[in-house]
């Protein structure tokens, strides 16, 4: 249904981007066949590395003309198999359009290429006295890669996720044609929010090649708090007794010393506390130290009054720097204490994840497998990993599925949803038409029709 | 064992700015923390008793509102703690700092050990340490990286040289400089911290000091005259490094051994 890239394509694609920016056959790097976590792999025909919006239109419409699949990939952070080409063709590298076009301190944007990685906005926007809320865990993931898969992170309990966050995207239609969708408004009403499909869409509808993004005051103050607990089921039950006493913190996450004795062996430091088996880390922002003193009291001693063992204060940015670098290396860390892994990134209610993290144990008992987790206390959000360990391949794809199986029946029993924040792409497709039934699923493909009727962007992924 | 931590209260951030004029550092309305240095003393420190027994207390040189860091000691485990504080202490250097902090432990009480961080974010002289224990005739070691054992009348440690590491023995009482990044220091408690009364923490005075002599303190009993305090220039420079992973490797380590972090 695809046609094969010729040298004649080649030769095309290198008139509009410079023979430098083309790579096939052997030259192409292994890494582009597979993403983060590696578990789907598939090499593209040929990597073609843009610069800008107008080289993105005249490389789609060939595309289209020719009808060639094209898959955007920015720095290959994503975890379900997104960003892998999985019916080859062209892989479309945005990491060279990472410039920050502009800092607009009237109406509290900033506007950014795709390319621009996450930290790299972060502490621009800071040196500027900003925030760009959205915090995920991955901080060289680009900003092209979080709005496509519609990142959340750790802030999300306050601030929201990314789609909160995206105010006007430029795109390149699969036909080539630039759109612009959104605009440097505070409202809209106009029609069908196009922008707001885009985001979170994975790369399926059509490539964004600008974002206006929200950016707020920076918040002067910040303390977390680590709270040990004696077991899980005391740490989780405490969120939502502190959702009721009308604190909201920044954010709330938990970790199981399991999870931290990994961290200590991945980073080669030890972590300040890990004397209990359950932890939750929550942060405080605000304008002024009293109100985040104030926010951070009410909270210690409800944590104390209900059981908690203690609770210590993360107030410099050394002492943040020691529990939080361990939280940011969790994924990685997890990821170096086994052969192999494959994750479950579900959301259910914030009242039921201590039933979910239960069931996660239960089952790892029942299927003889180890799967360690952490994840957004705040927000319902879980890291489910699964570890092959010893297993044997045979064995391995018998349990990992068999667990998936469970686990998103469970978490659907629960009022959950199959991703959180990372994702459908290739591998969890399967489970989202699982939950969602034949009429979403239909409309969804009916919109992807709409956008891209060739279906030549991003092939085989979310909903087909 | 008993063990006394000299710490200090420094500004929050680097971001501290210099005042062109008079070159004084600019610290209204800047948050203050304990010197981070300190904290891996007071972790070393909180180690030893932990593990052998005893009792742990601090001391710091500061204005009134030094008492924030004795707050934080406790919290972080220790027993009690001092602050000396008096208008003549002001304008100390490194010498009438010394010389101050080594009247206020005299008068504290008797320590088999003296436990100091490597230097101070603020002033970075590196040289407090040494100077309590030329005042109090100690024997001192600094850039200590480890305390291996610790038996009735010695430590034992292990000092970081620059091509080397020396394991020595040193008896009680004695003063030690820890390095930074020896150990993860614990945690401040606010359980503890809702415990901490008034009795904890002491102040003393030049008129609690067996030296009164104001020359010997503050401005007039420092030897240093400072005569420009500016701040570092910032150096922000950035590189990208291209090519395949081998050719990124090899441009990565030329660099760093050009700049000699290796």
């Amino acid at each position: 249904m695809y046609n094969k890239i010729t040298n004649d394509d080649i030769k095309r694609l290198c008139e509009i981007v410079g023979d430098e920016n083309v790579i096939t056959g052997q030259d192409i790097s292994p890494d582009y066949s597979h993403d983060e976590l590696g578990t789907i792999e598939s090499k593209p025909d040929c990597v073609v590395k843009v610069e800008n919006t107008q080289q993105i239109s005249k490389i789609m419409a060939l595309a289209w003309e020719r009808v060639i699949p094209v898959t955007v990939r920015g720095s290959g952070t994503g975890l379900v198999g997104a960003a892998v080409p999985v019916c080859g063709g062209i892989l479309l590298e945005t990491t060279k359009m990472n410039k920050i076009i502009e800092l607009d301190t009237n109406n509290l944007t900033v506007t950014v290429e795709p390319g621009v990685l996450l930290m790299e906005l972060a502490a621009f926007v800071e040196e500027n006295d900003f925030m760009y809320p959205p915090d995920p865990g991955e901080k060289s993931a680009t900003i092209g890669g979080n709005i496509s898969t519609n990142a959340g992170g750790m802030r999300a309990v306050k601030y929201g996720v990314t789609r909160d966050y995206v105010r006007a995207l430029t795109v390149v239609m699969p036909n080539g044609e630039v759109l612009k969708l959104g605009g440097k408004v505070a409202k809209n009403s106009s029609g069908y929010s196009l922008k707001d499909l885009v985001v979170g869409s994975e790369g399926t509808l059509c490539i964004i090649t600008e974002a206006v993004l929200d950016i707020i005051p920076l918040p002067k103050h910040s303390v977390s708090l680590l709270v040990p607990f004696v077991d899980m089921k005391s740490a989780i039950e405490a969120v939502p007794k502190i959702f009721r006493s009308k604190v909201t913190p920044t954010a709330i996450e938990y970790m199981s010393r399991d999870t931290i004795l990994f961290a200590e062996d991945y980073l080669g430091k030890k972590f300040p506390d890990k004397k209990n088996d359950a932890y939750i880390l929550l942060t405080f922002d605000g304008n002024t130290e009293t109100q985040v003193d104030e926010d951070m009291n009410t909270v210690a001693e409800l944590c104390l009054e209900i059981g908690a063992v203690d609770v210590y204060i993360v107030d410099t940015e050394e002492r943040k720097k020691s529990v939080w670098s361990a939280r940011g290396a969790f994924l990685e860390a997890i990821k170096a204490s086994t052969t192999e892994m494959d994750e479950c990134d579900v959301v259910v209610p914030v009242n039921k994840i201590d039933e979910f993290i239960n069931f996660t144990h239960d089952l790892a008992k029942r299927m003889g497998v180890r799967i360690p987790s952490f994840g957004h206390a705040g927000d319902g959000n879980l890291h489910v990993y699964i570890c092959k360990d010893e297993l044997s391949d045979t064995e391995w794809e018998k349990i990992l599925t068999d667990c998936f199986d469970e686990m998103y029946k469970k978490a659907e029993e629960l009022g959950g949803l199959v991703s959180g924040e990372h994702g459908i792409g290739f591998a969890k497709k399967d489970y989202l038409k699982k939950q969602l039934g034949d009429t979403p699923i239909e409309i969804m493909q009916g919109i992807k029709k709409v956008f891209d009727a060739k279906n030549i962007l991003n092939p085989g992924k979310v909903c087909f | 064992m008993n063990i006394l931590v000299c710490i200090k209260q420094v500004p929050g951030s680097t971001k501290v700015e210099v005042d062109p004029v008079t070159g004084v550092l600019k610290r209204d309305g800047v948050q203050s923390k304990m010197n981070p240095y300190d904290l891996y003393a007071l972790e070393t420190a909180l180690n030893l008793t932990e593990k052998y027994g005893g009792s742990v207390e601090v001391i710091t040189m500061g204005p009134p509102q030094a008492k924030a860091v004795i707050t934080e000691a406790i919290c972080m485990g220790v027993k009690c703690g001092t602050v000396l504080s008096d208008r003549r202490f002001a304008g100390a250097d490194v010498l009438a700092t010394a010389y101050t902090l080594s009247q206020g432990i005299k008068k504290t009480g008797d320590f088999d050990l003296i436990i100091c961080g490597k230097q101070t974010t603020d002033g970075d002289t590196a040289q407090v340490g040494a100077e309590v224990a030329e005042f109090l005739n100690l024997p001192n070691v600094a850039n200590v990286v480890s305390v291996n054992d610790v038996t009735k009348d010695k430590i034992f440690i292990s000092i970081s040289q620059d091509d080397c590491v020396v394991e020595a023995a040193v008896k009680f009482p004695c003063l030690i400089s820890v390095d930074g990044d020896i150990n993860t220091p614990r945690l401040p408690s606010y359980k503890v911290r809702k415990n901490v009364t008034d009795d904890m923490i002491k102040f003393l005075s030049l008129d609690d000091f067996g030296d009164q002599n104001v020359k010997n303190y503050g401005l007039s009993g420092s030897a240093t005259q400072v005569e420009r305090i500016f701040p570092p220039e910032k150096n922000t420079e950035k590189c990208t490094i291209e090519g395949n992973s081998e050719q990124q490797a090899e441009q990565l380590y030329d660099l760093i051994r050009r700049i000699k972090l290796v």
